[in-house]
């Protein structure tokens, strides 16, 4: 053994991977939406790349403006705002399950006449493709389930 | 602009009318296909309840669910399996199935899993 010299072999440097996430539960139930985001959080701590994170079906609820959380509760958008603030990760929520849940942008809102845009800034309304882009574009794709 | 490859596999664990992620698990498969990935799909535990023939989702004002997975071989989804105990368990007829489906047992799924680059489990 020799520590301080050659390490490539018992040691072998570690390797950055480019991760995605798909996430499919809601943050008010449960706490798998929630896991996610420590998740994202671990791996970029630990030198990983975030390529995107990509919402479907109950999972687009993470991505609502209009949420109001009791004080002594942690409010779970601060997680995934800091990771688009201070990482730039890609925050996507599919349009189809966005549109049947609510979860409205500006531009949405107005072509459907409905009352109110409910989607927070950091969050971005798109399709499909996106998530395959992320499958075919990353090492690791991590889903959070149901 | 050509994308890059990979293969998934997109593993079904949910009843077809029970959850809206029946639906979704079948909206991805078909994307990946459109954008020329390589997928497969396994139907396991309650997922094998999508492959009951003869749906009709007009009473609940849905979609039918056996018709879109009828249509995936048009959208180039490679192969669908089955997760045998689980289609015994609830009687289900694989012959019957609204797609050609592959029978396979628990014990084999794992390595039917590490033949892929990324798993999707809905």
């Amino acid at each position: 053994m020799n520590p301080g010299g050659n390490r490539g072999f018992l040691f072998p440097e570690p390797k950055v991977l480019i991760y995605s996430l798909l996430v499919l539960s809601s943050p008010s139930s449960g706490h798998t939406a929630q896991h996610a985001a420590a998740f994202a959080h671990a791996a970029i701590g630990k030198g990983h790349s975030l390529h995107r994170v990509f919402f479907m079906d109950a999972g687009v609820y993470n991505g609502s403006d209009a949420v109001v959380v009791p004080q002594d509760e942690r409010d779970p958008i601060q997680a995934w705002e800091a990771l688009a603030e201070n990482h730039d990760v890609e925050l996507i929520l599919c349009v189809s399950s966005a549109l049947k849940r609510g979860l409205l942008d500006k531009t949405e809102a107005e072509r459907y006449e409905q009352a109110a845009a409910t989607v927070h800034p950091a969050f971005t309304i798109s399709g499909l493709g996106l998530l395959i882009d992320a499958s075919a574009n990353s090492d690791r794709l991590i889903t959070f389930g149901a | 602009m050509p994308v890059a490859k990979k293969s998934i596999l997109i593993i079904i664990r949910h009843s077809p009318y029970g959850s809206s992620l029946a639906r979704t698990a079948i909206d991805i498969a078909l994307a990946a296909g459109a954008f020329e990935q390589t997928v497969a799909l396994l139907f396991m535990g309650d997922g094998v309840l999508q492959l009951i023939p003869e749906q009709d989702g007009a009473a609940l004002g849905t979609k039918t669910i056996s018709r879109q997975i009828a249509s995936l071989p048009l959208y180039d989804v490679g192969r669908v399996y089955a997760e045998l105990e689980s289609s015994r368990n609830y009687a289900i007829d694989l012959d019957s199935a609204p797609v050609a489906v592959i029978p396979m047992g628990r014990t084999d799924i794992h390595g039917l899993m590490c033949e892929f680059d990324h798993i999707m489990s809905l």
